[in-house]
């Protein structure tokens, strides 16, 4: 049976993310050929309808009011519940981020609904989806079924690849009018402390230092190293206990859970913990000084050596490749 | 202030995972208060010793979950409740586990509910959110702050590396993320005193649910470990010359940069 499908456009700094395009692809293997329709929540955000369409959705519904500037779970429940009595969908899609993570379950609570979160892969199509998640951050996974109401999931990025951009699309954009009143949250004040606007669950390419920086300065051959490859820096917990950076960084069983193209660990031991949050990785580089290291074990490449000779090494020798290229 | 703090037993981060008959092996292994709840406790103890009241700590499970209980009990924590469903239902999604926390907490007139972000078993970080949806109270998720003063807490929310400083009406729900606190590890006299501090033990009669009511809508169907990660390949020679072919074959044969 074909299901009408909404999945929610996500936006940060006036932009798509996307894993929203990822969504977008997962909600088409779930739609059974039946309708797929954006929504997008925001001050202003219906421009951006187009794009979503151009990446297979059929048309958008924005909802735009000034409370919606800044995410909180009222005002943004408020919006998608005006959108979604409106479309009534068989199933909706969110993508795994911040937003999806702290809206998910209050709307699966007013749907009285399950819902799957961080979804990495779906097997099957329409009906017949099964849905697979990482369980024991990554040490395990479980496949699981939706066995009554609505089919709501999450999809964690970077896992799921989105349809290619297909700029001849078109569809129709429209906005839903909705009250948004009463909330209970308001945001005060956003302090960025992201890199570059890089972030680490959505980046392709994530350099993570441990212990082995000896200090926060430590990071800096690092930052440079993940800035050229356009990606993030995380690092392990040592590298977190021993203040050399921000607990946000922490890549393991507590801390994030990241699958990036490619993860170099450096001064990264590779405790089971830590492990647990990257070795699902693409392509694992490892760098430090002790052969005997547990990081090598997972590792696809391993380089023996200090970081602060391997890391310079690196950057020069990738530079000069894009200069040849 | 009347205060709940959610914790859920977990493995121990330490443990290896295993899969027998399609199920997460659980023989031998040492299981704690899930890390994120336990920062949960200790925020719910330190807001107590500064505005007075009183801690509750509440988890679902089995018996075996009393241990978990009176470690928190042991930090600080008054009471403990123990909704043991292990004669009642085989399965437990978080559809049922937040309709079950929201039943017994319905008529409870928390001022302040505390929870992890994530458990780091199961991973989907749902229960907290959909409890406080269901209770009809305000939440904010993942944070790293909190201060409370009359019927507003201000708290500071970590979004993605981001810090949000939040205004937030109470009653209120918050999950905990790493940053908040440093847990208290239980002092000996903590641990006599836990003892004998008072541990309900209900199940789902006690709180006029059936088992109906928390059938799972989401059913596991199999469970199964990543493939193993081969080791791959030590790069041997002359640093410069590994790092050389360490940045070519990223390029030519991983095809990664």
């Amino acid at each position: 049976m074909s299901k009408k499908v909404i999945v929610l456009g996500e936006v940060r700094d006036g932009a798509l993310r996307n894993v929203s395009f990822e969504a977008i692809a997962a909600a088409k293997k779930v739609s059974g050929d039946g309708e797929v329709v954006g929504v997008l929540i925001g001050d202003s955000v219906q421009d951006l309808g187009q794009e979503l369409i151009q990446y297979g959705a059929d048309r958008v519904v924005a909802v735009e009011h000034p409370h919606l500037k800044h995410y909180t779970s009222d005002g943004y429940g408020q919006a998608f519940m005006a959108v979604h009595d409106q479309e009534e969908p068989e199933a909706i899609v969110f993508g795994h981020t911040a937003l999806g993570k702290d809206l998910s379950p209050k709307i699966a609570a007013k749907l009285q609904s399950g819902l799957v979160s961080d979804v990495t892969e779906i097997e099957g199509e329409g009906d017949d989806a099964v849905f697979i998640r990482p369980i024991y951050s990554g040490k395990a996974f479980e496949k699981v079924k939706i066995n009554e109401g609505p089919v709501f999931f999450t999809v964690r990025p970077n896992n799921i690849e989105p349809l290619e951009q297909d700029a001849g699309r078109s569809g129709d954009v429209s906005t839903v009018s909705a009250d948004i009143q009463n909330l209970r949250s308001v945001v005060k004040d956003v302090v960025t402390k992201a890199t570059d606007g890089v972030d680490m669950s959505e980046a392709k390419v994530i350099v993570a230092g441990g212990r082995g920086v000896k200090g926060p300065e430590g990071f800096e051959p690092l930052k440079e190293l993940a800035d050229l490859l356009g990606g993030a820096i995380g690092a392990s917990r040592g590298a977190c206990d021993a203040d050399y950076c921000d607990y946000s960084l922490q890549i393991g069983q507590t801390g994030k859970v990241v699958t990036p193209d490619l993860y170099i660990a450096a001064g990264i031991s590779g405790a089971i913990q830590h492990l647990a949050g990257m070795s699902n990785s693409k392509v694992i580089v490892a760098i430090n000084k002790d052969p005997e290291a547990n990081i090598f074990k997972v590792a696809d490449y391993g380089i023996v050596g200090d970081l602060f000779e391997v890391i310079p090494m690196m950057i020069e020798e990738i530079k000069q490749l894009k200069v040849n290229a | 202030m009347n205060i709940y703090a959610l914790v859920k037993r977990t493995f121990d981060t330490e443990e290896r995972i295993s899969v027998q008959n399609g199920e997460i092996a659980e023989d031998g292994a040492e299981f704690i208060i899930n890390p994120y709840d336990e920062y949960a406790v200790e925020e719910a103890i330190r807001v107590r010793d500064e505005h007075g009241g009183e801690v509750t700590v509440l988890t679902i499970g089995s018996e075996e979950a009393e241990k978990q209980l009176r470690t928190a009990l042991a930090m600080g924590a008054d009471k403990a409740v123990l909704i043991n469903t292990e004669d009642d239902l085989d399965e437990l999604d978080e559809f049922g586990a937040a309709t079950i926390i929201a039943e017994f907490l319905k008529d409870k007139d928390a001022d302040l509910i505390l929870a992890g972000n994530v458990a780091i078993d199961g991973g989907s970080g749902q229960v907290g959110p959909r409890v406080a949806e269901l209770l009809g109270i305000n939440y904010v998720t993942t944070i790293t702050e909190l201060k409370i003063d009359g019927d507003k807490a201000t708290v500071i929310r970590d979004v993605e590396g981001d810090s949000e400083t939040i205004e937030a009406q109470m009653p209120l729900l918050i999950t905990a993320q790493q940053g908040l606190n440093d847990p208290r590890y239980p002092s000996l006299p903590g641990i006599m005193k836990a003892k004998k501090k008072p541990l309900d033990e209900l199940e789902l009669d006690d709180i006029d649910l059936e088992e109906d009511d928390v059938e799972v809508k989401v059913e596991r169907v199999d469970v199964f470990l990543p493939p193993e990660k081969q080791a791959g390949r030590v790069l041997e020679g002359d640093l410069q010359d590994q790092v050389k072919e360490l940045v070519q074959l990223l390029r030519t044969e991983a095809k990664v940069i």
